[in-house]
């Protein structure tokens, strides 16, 4: 049996002890404050995308953070001022070649940065870690994305059009169980970001209103769109940010909505995080946050094409 | 009626689809940063061979089928069918050529081989890694010519073609390796 050894090499460990200093420094001559918040809370995601794991000990529930994004929120609300973490995560059913169910995440937010200027903040620390990144940034709305690849506007366009052009374009998927936003997510992930170029970084910006999560919203052109972004190296994702939504009410309504949303699917209903919301009743600034898959990172640092083989004891061995 | 998550896929993983027998070839998991996961998924119909793409909204469920790897002595064919036997109890088992037709030069009496059995009936059978034969036909051996790489076609006793060093002849038992159709050793 082998299983008791590391999947890592010592290059590969190296490279991540670096990154984390780097990552450290960058974030220290901005005078972003480190911070940590509870792995274990009270309170799981919503997001009905988002499977979390549940701890049970006698009477005791609790889940592991998937993102530490309500409780850093409640630190703003406090008035932290700038702040960044490095932690774990979880995500119960993630598991694939760029997947592991425990992953590493950065997440940081920036008060008073639009979300246009943490992508250019984004840009700049990925170009300081990854010094492969030869060409020079993309940046595609989501909605030139399809109008290029499909002619299909996809904030507008209908549900019969998407199923045909996912029918004309995805082999072997049943479109009868598919949402509008799993239609559109479908024809991203198999269609779209297979085109991105891998010598540089893409950002998509600027997604459909249901696909905002805690992104706020803005209406354009007679529909409204998600201030979100997410930032790709080839086709690899590594991270998803938002221009923040601070107002309470439509904090409440996005958690109550994802609520629904689980009911649809079958799926359990999650206590709403009252301390979170709580702290949204603050005034908080206009900020912006994102956060980073880190061992998606190490990948391109590392050349590894499988995020087992940055994780020194990924899920089948942990 | 068992099933199995999309959660559980991997590779080598058998379930039913349309009526047939599927094993997972490759399993992909795909996943926008925030939205619907999508299981891309190669599979084999065992009882076709055909490999074909499929993709799955995660969290879907298939049947899972009752496909049991039994290790099983290779007896002889009728032309029609192969017969197989289970050493432990006798009981003897018919493949369709659909079921050997991949293997069938490495099918050699009294051989192991790992039948794959669908509701009793052999879908599939896997020679051993390894297999020992006799050449049948080849070319006269030419003595001392030790030349590297250096190799002649041969056909041995399951009727398979292989290539072989030039030293070796007629008659003789190479080692062969079946995943490759390699030669390996003389025996």
């Amino acid at each position: 049996m082998n299983s008791w050894k590391p999947n890592t090499t010592q290059q590969t460990r190296l490279l991540r002890a670096q990154m984390l200093r780097h990552i450290r420094s960058f974030f220290d001559k901005k005078k972003v404050l480190e911070v940590e918040t509870p792995a274990l809370s009270q309170a799981a995601n919503t997001d009905p995308y988002i499977s979390s794991f549940e701890c049970q000990k006698e009477k005791q529930t609790r889940y592991l953070h998937t993102s530490p994004e309500y409780p850093m929120k409640r630190l703003l609300a406090a008035n932290s001022g700038d702040i960044y973490q490095i932690c774990k995560v979880w995500r119960y059913g993630e598991s694939g070649k760029n997947h592991n169910p425990e992953f590493t995440l950065l997440e940081w937010y920036r008060l008073e940065f639009s979300y246009h200027q943490l992508i250019k903040e984004v840009s700049e620390l990925l170009h300081q870690l990854i010094p492969a990144l030869s060409q020079q940034d993309k940046i595609y709305t989501y909605e030139d994305l399809f109008l290029e690849k499909f002619a299909l506007n996809p904030h507008i366009a209908s549900q019969q059009d998407l199923i045909d052009c996912v029918s004309a374009n995805i082999k072997g998927l049943q479109t009868k169980s598919l949402s509008r936003q799993d239609l559109l997510d479908a024809l991203l992930s198999h269609c779209i970001e297979p085109d991105f170029n891998d010598k540089c970084l893409t950002f998509v910006i600027d997604y459909p209103v249901t696909q905002s999560a805690l992104a706020s919203i803005r209406k354009e052109q007679g529909y409204t769109i998600a201030e979100r972004f997410e930032v790709y190296i080839g086709q690899q994702e590594l991270g998803n940010g938002y221009q923040e939504e601070t107002d309470y009410q439509r904090n409440k309504h996005i958690l109550y909505t994802e609520n629904q949303e689980r009911k649809k699917k079958q799926l359990d209903t999650m206590k709403l995080d009252q301390n979170f919301l709580e702290a949204m009743k603050q005034p908080i600034p206009e900020c912006a946050g994102v956060a980073i898959g880190l061992d998606r990172v190490l990948m391109c640092l590392s050349n590894e094409d499988t995020i087992q083989k940055v994780i020194n004891f990924p899920w089948d061995v942990a | 009626m068992a099933t199995y998550n999309t959660s559980e896929f991997k590779s080598g993983l058998k379930f039913i689809m349309d009526g047939d027998p599927y094993t997972i070839v490759e399993n992909e998991f795909v996943k926008p940063g925030k939205g619907q996961a999508f299981n891309r998924v190669r599979i084999r119909n065992l009882k076709t061979g055909r490999v074909t793409d499929k993709t799955w909204k995660s969290g879907e469920k298939v049947e899972a089928a009752d496909v049991m790897e039994v290790d099983m002595e290779y007896l002889y064919d009728d032309g029609e069918f192969w017969h197989f036997m289970e050493p432990d109890t006798f009981e003897q088992h018919a493949a369709p050529e659909t079921a050997v037709a991949d293997i069938k030069h490495w099918l050699k009496p009294q051989e192991k081989y790992i039948v794959t059995l669908w509701n009793g009936t052999p879908l599939s059978a896997t020679p051993p890694n390894f297999i020992e034969l006799k050449i049948t036909d080849c070319d006269p051996g030419v003595q001392g010519n030790t030349a590297q790489g250096a190799t002649k076609p041969a056909t041995v006793e399951t009727g398979a073609q292989i290539k072989v060093p030039l030293f070796v002849e007629e008659g003789e038992v190479v080692k062969i390796d079946t995943r490759t159709g390699e030669y390996l050793s003389r025996a």
